[in-house]
């Protein structure tokens, strides 16, 4: 073996200036890492609705405490932008939006989108709740 | 393996090997999974909301009911899958060890597939009235 060429380094993450599209990849990860476990809630939830009355009183107990509703609140929101930013990303697969005010109007949109469904989505519950 | 003990260079180690023509594999997956769920997300927030202050009596007839077990299956499948490859992405981008990464990647398919299996097995339990 000949010896080993040093070669530069590739600029780390902390070289570049925090940009918009950065800030919602490291968040699409983040959510992605988030949802991950928050599945087990709904593994929970359907396992305590299979299992009995009892067992679904424990689900509900926590859901109406006010972590659980805050664990809830932040799970819809992960889930919701997830999905909004993921449906960017189907746009740059399929070659369109590169474009520096496309890609800005497109993480733009995600963000605004994942926030309003979220709060649509709860107003949407706590119109229900309340009719119960 | 490799290193100054080995004669042979790295590139005779590999040529001939050939490629398994599954590179793309986790890729076209977690896209195929994603376009589901896509599909699925309204179906399964709208049975989620239909049950809120529900007891389990309503929740297990909603449940129980077949179109709507179907749509949840499907999103158990498509969301265990896709977070599986996605939790495998964010182990071997950063786990540099290479024990602790297949034991990671070990315990993210257990996991995943347990996730799957006990949400599935609650779903059919719900629709078979047992």
């Amino acid at each position: 073996m000949t010896a080993r060429i040093e070669r530069p380094l590739s600029p780390h993450l902390q070289t570049y200036r925090v940009t918009l599209t950065m800030a919602l990849s490291i968040i699409h990860r983040g959510t992605g890492i988030a949802l991950y476990f928050g599945t087990l809630l709904l593994a929970w939830w359907l396992i305590a609705a299979a299992s009995g009355p009892g067992a679904y009183a424990n689900v509900q107990a926590f859901t109406s405490s006010i972590i659980g509703k805050l664990i809830l609140f932040g799970y819809t929101w992960a889930l919701l932008h997830h999905l909004c930013s993921g449906i960017r990303y189907f746009f740059w697969d399929l070659g369109y939006g590169f474009k520096p005010n496309e890609r800005e109007a497109l993480t733009w949109g995600a963000l605004v989108a994942g926030i309003s469904l979220t709060v649509l989505v709860w107003i949407i519950a706590y119109a229900i709740g309340a009719g119960r | 393996m490799s290193g100054p003990s080995s004669l042979r260079t790295p590139l005779a180690r590999v040529r001939a090997l050939g490629s398994s023509h599954s590179g793309t594999r986790d890729f076209w997956r977690q896209r195929l999974t994603a376009v589901a769920m896509v599909l699925l997300i309204v179906p399964v927030i709208a049975v989620v909301l239909t049950l809120v202050g529900s007891n389990q009596a309503g929740a297990k007839q909603l449940l129980g009911y077949l179109p709507i077990a179907i749509i949840l299956l499907l999103f158990i499948v498509a969301s265990t899958w896709h977070m599986r490859i996605g939790m495998q992405i964010v182990i071997e981008d950063y786990v540099h060890g290479e024990k602790t990464k297949l034991a990671l990647v070990i315990a993210n398919n257990f996991f995943c597939i347990a996730v799957a299996l006990a949400s599935i097995y609650a779903i059919l339990k719900l629709s078979s009235g047992v």
